[in-house]
């Protein structure tokens, strides 16, 4: 069998617009940069007459339009590209998108239900108002549902640590040697110095980070909210301790910090799993307080919201800390919980001077002195008053945070860890392409993309919040 | 003024002090002294034989004593081996028991010896500390500059094109890691697929001889990542100065754009990223390391990883007193300078 093209059928046609509208584009942004600083805007002379067009108008045009037929000719590979005959002529892309097809549906039924109830969604129906905060949703929600379907099997063509034989190294688009009926014909981005197929691990890597990265900063989050609020309110020496024990942490490197907590030797003494004890207490503590706070007043629903807390908790946190799940539900294996214990006390002291510095602002409000006057305890002050007005800034900052999490994960993986030296994540991925940069790419290339695209999405969903919280 | 530094430097040295602390006790716990016992000696010593080793050089006492004698403030070790030999902390080769000082700890300016280098621990930090001092520098010439003049272009007119899309490449840069664009960058300027060549993808020849070819993606790939957070922090310094009432009233004075930028807004528009930049240090840290790594080059980052891989106690810690002091001294820097760039700011 032939190696696959890139593009398939669609290529001959479609290949040498793209260039063209790539050329045009790439000049046409240099031109318009360099008119924007050197010529000055004109000026409307008169009310009624428009301003005359100049040539900064005619190279805005060029952008759009070549713009334009870039992105056009890109949806046409992805959307026409599958509905090619064979795989020939579907080439590469075609085939990846067919395999990603469950990914494409979902996505299309999450902005088109999105969209249509936007008004009554809050903060997530505003955030379909930004383009900016939109393409970042979209980038985002990829990889979470190519996480998810790649977890169930559904995209994968592969096993991730399957090898086969011949494969090695090889390019994108080489057919396997001796496929059985059955069994995916192509290693769609090639293979890797393993002779596994790069494509299957990259799409098992997003589950990797899918399932560490958001959760271990929920935890650092409730870490830190549940230490940042206090330190605020109550100021003085608590303040000061604390304060001095996060910027201990902070003053570390993060690296010394991953290589000092994150090895076998330091599994084998059992400092992580103490440390996951203490910091998975923290959620606990946090929910509890959180409903006692509020319902002290009727018994009845105190009792039901804190007496599940405690049982739901409890049986979590026996099961993910201590790995004693009482059912034999929940397993958490030892060199995962190093590394999620590892970054969520990287992050958390980062959370509490963020929580703290907003509370400090917020505490001097008018409506916190109201709730003092009526005689509120401080933590319903801290808990139901100062906190859901931080919450803007704080939902900003997760979304920066998961990404920021998601670049720590790789960071471990590139140092070779925590996780073990066949698992799919990005960073393992990368570190192990790294050293055949210079002959092979593209072992390396897919994973330090998709890192990089989806920290990207996770940047431009931020912004886009920023920018949709700021305007009302 | 004189207080608030004092003070500060007291916080300093506690905060030193715990750190170092937490450090030596994290490489002193018993599966990592028997790591260290076995890469030292032999692989396949027994459990009483890593014990006698480890006795012998006096790894299993007590860990305050333990780091007491690293830090000066008790006296070294002597432990006479079955055999007759006396090893001791302070007891040098080709040295007498009776020679030996009594204290030789970082007070005495003795950093202890590397065990994976076998040399001075010390002379090693400070060694590559100096190569990686290089490679510092050229990345604040190349990262302060760039990032300060996208920020100031891009924050002059909010909202135009030109802020958008030097906005867009702000955010593209700073979602993109060392490790993601180190490997980009080396594939694409420095691998035979693709056949450009402008650059080597290693450093290693960069530490006798700085050449061009050899050192512009380090530097460029550890100077991407923070240029972004710093030219977004310009820029919103600087578009938050272009509202303020002075630049309103200057216009209508009839007053250039260009001088206004100049003239009125970029010192005032400067000092928030001041603060930014110097902060941005400890990240540089974090940024070396894995660069050095990834190219090759044999300084302060790369140190850092080969100690913490191997549990080079000593080397560990004195890289991490060096980091450390790198950390805390710009945090005061910046909120010293901080004070001085901004008049409204008074510290009592």
């Amino acid at each position: 069998m032939e190696p696959l093209s890139w593009t398939g059928t669609l290529g001959p046609v479609l290949n040498p617009l793209l260039l063209a509208a790539a050329v045009v584009f790439a000049v046409s942004v240099i031109v318009q940069i360099v008119l924007s600083v050197f010529v000055p805007r004109p000026v409307a002379e008169g009310p009624t007459v428009a301003a005359p067009r100049t040539v900064v108008d005619y190279v805005g045009w060029a952008v759009m339009g070549s713009f334009g037929v870039i992105v056009a000719v890109c949806l046409a590979y992805l959307a026409i590209g599958p509905m090619m005959p064979g795989y020939q002529g579907k080439g590469i892309v075609g085939a990846v998108s067919l395999q990603l097809m469950p990914v494409w549906i979902a996505l299309i039924v999450t902005f088109a239900l999105s969209m249509t109830f936007k008004r009554r969604l809050g903060l997530y129906g505003k955030l379909f108002d930004s383009t900016i905060g939109m393409i970042g949703f979209a980038l985002v929600m990829f990889w979470v549902f190519a996480g998810v379907f790649g977890a169930m099997d559904l995209i994968v063509t592969h096993g991730a640590l399957e090898q086969a034989s011949g494969m090695k190294n090889k390019p994108p688009g080489t057919p396997l040697r001796g496929a059985e009926a059955g069994e995916y014909p192509y290693y769609l981005l090639g293979g890797d110095n393993l002779a596994r197929d790069v494509f299957s691990r990259m799409i098992k890597g997003a589950w990797e980070v899918i399932r560490i990265a958001p959760f271990a900063t929920l935890f650092a989050f409730m870490v830190g909210i549940t230490l940042g609020l206090p330190a605020a309110y109550y100021g003085g020496r608590l303040d000061t301790f604390l304060s001095f024990l996060a910027n201990l942490i902070l003053a570390f490197p993060v690296i010394l910090l991953f290589y000092l907590l994150v090895t076998p030797e330091i599994v084998a003494t059992g400092i992580p799993v103490y440390m996951a004890a203490v910091l998975f207490l923290f959620p606990i503590i946090f929910f509890s307080v959180l409903f006692n706070s509020r319902f002290h007043t009727q018994t009845t629903k105190r009792a039901i919201y804190i007496g599940s807390t405690l049982v739901v908790g409890l049986w979590l946190y026996s099961g993910i800390a201590w790995n004693a799940d009482p059912l034999g539900l929940i397993e958490f294996p030892p060199n995962l919980l190093v590394v999620f214990v590892a970054v969520v006390f990287v992050n958390s002291p980062t959370v509490f001077r963020i929580v703290r510095g907003l509370a400090l602002d917020i505490k001097t409000r008018d409506y916190v002195a109201a709730a003092q006057t009526r005689g509120e305890g401080p933590w319903y002050i801290m808990l139901w008053e100062i906190l859901p007005n931080a919450r803007g800034p704080l939902i900003v900052d997760f979304c920066l945070r998961i990404g920021y999490t998601t670049i720590l994960l790789g960071t471990l993986g590139f140092f070779g860890l925590g996780l073990s030296p066949e698992s799919p994540d990005w960073g393992s991925t990368i570190n192990e392409g790294r050293k055949l940069l210079t002959i092979y790419l593209h072992p390396a290339l897919p994973p330090a993309l998709a890192l990089l695209s989806l920290v990207l999405g996770l940047n431009l969903l931020a912004d886009g919040l920023r920018e949709e919280s700021l305007r009302d | 003024m004189g207080l608030f530094i004092l003070r500060r430097v007291v916080v300093m040295l506690l905060t030193a002090l715990c750190l170092t602390f937490i450090v030596f006790f994290l490489t002193n716990l018993y599966p990592n002294l028997e790591k260290l016992a076995k890469t030292q000696g032999n692989m396949r010593m027994t459990d009483e034989q890593v014990a006698t080793w480890l006795g012998e050089r006096g790894y299993d006492r007590n860990l305050f004593v333990k780091y007491g004698e690293w830090l000066g403030v008790l006296p070294g070790y002597v432990v006479e081996a079955e055999d007759g030999t006396v090893r001791g902390r302070c007891i040098d080769a080709g040295m007498t028991p009776e020679e030996a000082p009594r204290f030789c700890g970082v007070l005495q300016g003795d950093w202890g010896y590397s065990t994976v280098f076998r040399e001075p621990a010390g002379e090693i930090v400070f060694k590559r500390l100096g190569l990686t001092g290089w490679l510092m520098l050229a990345v604040m010439c190349v990262m302060v500059p760039g990032a300060l003049i996208i920020g100031v272009l891009a924050g002059m007119r909010e909202g135009s094109k030109l802020d958008r899309s030097l906005s867009t490449a702000s955010i593209m840069t700073t979602a993109t890691p060392e490790y993601v664009s180190g490997v980009i960058f080396i594939a694409v300027f420095a691998s035979s697929a693709v056949g450009l060549k402008w650059f080597k993808g290693t450093a290693t020849s960069a530490m006798d001889n700085i050449t061009w070819e050899n050192f512009t993606l380090p530097v460029l790939t550890i100077a991407l990542y923070g240029m972004g957070y710093i030219a977004r922090m310009t820029r919103a310094s600087m578009a938050e100065v272009m509202t303020a009432q002075y630049i309103r009233t200057a216009r209508l004075k009839g007053v250039k754009f260009r001088t206004i930028v100049l003239k009125h807004a970029l010192r005032n528009a400067l000092i928030a990223p001041f603060t930014v930049i110097m902060l941005q240090f400890p990240w540089l840290l974090n940024g070396v390391v894995i660069v050095e790594t990834l190219f090759n080059y044999k300084g302060f980052g790369w140190t850092l990883v080969e100690a913490a891989g191997n549990n080079d106690i000593e080397l560990l810690l004195g890289v991490s007193v060096v980091s450390v002091f790198v950390v805390l001294v710009t945090q005061l820097i910046s909120d010293i300078g901080y004070v001085y760039l901004n008049p409204r700011i008074r510290v009592t």
